[in-house]
């Protein structure tokens, strides 16, 4: 069975929770900026936490299913409508075919993962279903969703189906449903750079509000405002680089790479924002200001440690909900 | 060497400081910590990519703090790991059978003046003629550093010094599919049509990404690379 993309919005793609296993060829991660996000959404709506799913940016998305579907959501704060009834994050309802499924324009954050039940059915390119929208494959058709696009949507998995009451009283909290935060402070942990910059400039770094550039996209987030400059400017041998590196070009404004940034950069790497807070630097949008604020490796491991066992409480409360 | 974090997923195993002095000896260390690591198959290990002087490790740090050490200890174990598996090679010396398996791949290239959008701009800087230019980039023999900036793109070291030229003050919006460029001391291909700042003398009618491929990637870190000067009716009747 098929969704049909009537509007596209800004800029709609389907994501899964990336591509890993090929950096060696170049090849970026690409996939949900916010994976946790998207992990939620599917674990709603009865999927694997890894089935294909939709980003949505900006909003403007609507569609329909050709078949009955259980859908739920997670990002930003987006007033989304099932026909007149509005469909809050997190929570898990039934969309009957030809019902309409529509994203507004976001309050605060920019980006939302939408999971539809039995998952968006796009073939598999070097083990993902993620759109690679710089090497334009994998996705549909290697590209953004356009109007008129015609989804194939994979077989409803874990039949029977939940009942509705039980899908609608089961629900995610707050901070995992909504990402997006009206004043964001990112954690980070140090990178191979930071000693390369002097005690005034680190004291900029974590102190002061960096605001986000209008060239900001899916390959990073360019910070505007501050800049950060080196005493001794050289260029450094390219290597590897990650979702999360902020990295300083000669410049001095920093970049925070997402998920579609290159595999690797010659640029000093003052620091790396940590995996759990890599949801809120999805929602950063052109004109917000965003802090920094130093963990250790040991702390930020122990925050990831919380949350995946946060969420395998969560896989377990759905199960027992599902009849 | 020494081993250093990227974030809280993933270590820089760096194996030498400099590149440019020794890059052939660079990057046979280099692939051997690769082979080291791959062969070593440590719990957690996600993937690794070699570059220049560096070999990444990207790990899942969920498997490496639960295969025993706790959470504040992961990265200490981890390391430690690492560092056991590719010290044989600190102790070793040359390994010979490493470089042995180094592949020699030929790639041709028409430098016809409508592909070579450069040509001209290259033979200036080099005081050359464009001929001259292009009997040196074909004759000479390269190593791939790394493969990167987008998938497949090999940068090549062991460019003539002559021909080396700045990259183009302003990057171009879309460089076409195959190109093959000059960047600074480096050379390279451009696998997919993408913007680039690299000056072009050339085009292969070779694909160098394919992601319908295992691998995707024509090239990979380490390879030795000629380039094959072909005719504009070679080109055609090899192009896809």
């Amino acid at each position: 069975m098929t969704a049909t993309v009537f509007h596209a919005g800004f800029l709609t793609s389907v994501q899964d929770l990336g591509r890993t296993g090929y950096r060696q060829f170049g090849v970026s991660l690409a996939g949900a900026l916010d994976v946790f996000a998207l992990r939620v959404a599917n674990l709603l709506v009865g999927n694997d936490e890894s089935a294909a799913g939709l980003e949505i940016t900006f909003g403007g998305l609507r569609l329909q299913f050709a078949d009955e579907r259980i859908v739920a959501w997670c990002g930003g704060d987006f007033d989304v409508q099932i026909e007149s009834r509005s469909l809050p994050a997190g929570h898990a309802t039934r969309l009957q075919a030809c019902e309409e499924l529509k994203f507004g324009r976001p309050q605060i954050g920019c980006r939302s993962w939408l999971a539809i039940s039995g998952g968006v059915d796009v073939p598999i390119v070097l083990g993902s279903r993620s759109t690679d929208l710089r090497a334009n494959f994998g996705g549909f058709g290697g590209r953004a969703l356009r109007d008129g696009d015609v989804l194939q949507l994979g077989a409803r998995p874990g039949s029977p189906i939940p009942a509705t009451e039980r899908i609608s009283s089961w629900s995610a909290s707050k901070p995992w449903s909504q990402t997006a935060v009206s004043t964001p402070v990112l954690r980070f942990v140090r990178g191979a750079a930071w000693d390369l910059f002097n005690d005034v400039t680190i004291q900029r770094f974590t102190s002061e509000a960096f605001a986000v550039s209008t060239d900001s996209d899916r390959m990073g987030v360019r910070l505007d405002g501050l800049e950060l400059r080196r005493d001794n400017d050289v260029d450094l041998i390219s290597e590897a680089v990650a979702p999360g590196t902020i990295q300083v070009p000669s410049s001095g404004k920093p970049i925070l790479l997402l998920g579609d940034c290159q595999t690797i950069g010659g640029y000093p790497k003052i620091a790396h924002v940590i995996t759990v807070d890599l949801g809120i630097a999805a929602q950063l949008r052109a004109g917000d200001h965003v802090r920094f604020s130093e963990v250790s490796l040991a702390d930020a491991h122990r925050l990831l440690l919380e949350r995946e066992s946060e969420l395998k409480r969560f896989r377990i409360g759905v199960s027992l909900h599902a009849v | 060497m020494e081993i250093v974090p990227l974030g809280d997923s993933a270590l820089i195993v760096r194996v030498r400081e400099r590149f440019e002095d020794a890059p052939d000896q660079a990057l046979t260390e280099v692939l051997r910590t690769f082979r080291r690591l791959q062969d070593a198959a440590i719990p957690g290990v996600i993937e690794l990519a070699p570059a220049y002087t560096t070999v990444a490790v990207f790990f899942d740090p969920m498997v490496v703090t639960n295969a025993g050490p706790k959470p504040d200890e992961a990265l200490d174990w981890l390391t430690e790991r690492v560092r056991a598996a590719v010290a044989p090679h600190m102790r070793g010396g040359h390994g010979r059978g490493a470089a042995s398996r180094v592949r020699l791949v030929e790639i041709p290239v028409c430098y016809d003046p409508e592909f070579a959008l450069d040509l001209d701009h290259v033979a200036l800087q080099a005081k050359l003629t464009p001929t001259e230019v292009v009997d040196l980039h074909s004759r000479a023999e390269y190593r791939v550093s790394c493969i990167g900036f987008v998938p497949g793109f090999p940068f090549l070291a062991g460019l003539p010094k002559e021909l080396a030229t700045p990259r183009r003050a302003t990057p171009r919006k879309e460089i076409p599919t195959g190109s093959v460029a000059i960047g600074g001391a480096q050379t390279g291909i451009y696998p997919l049509r993408s913007p680039g700042g690299w000056n072009v003398i050339g085009r292969t009618p070779t694909r160098l990404f394919d992601p319908e491929k295992s691998p995707p990637a024509f090239l990979r870190a380490g390879d030795r690379v000629r380039f094959r000067a072909i005719t504009r009716e070679e080109f055609e009747a090899l192009a896809p």
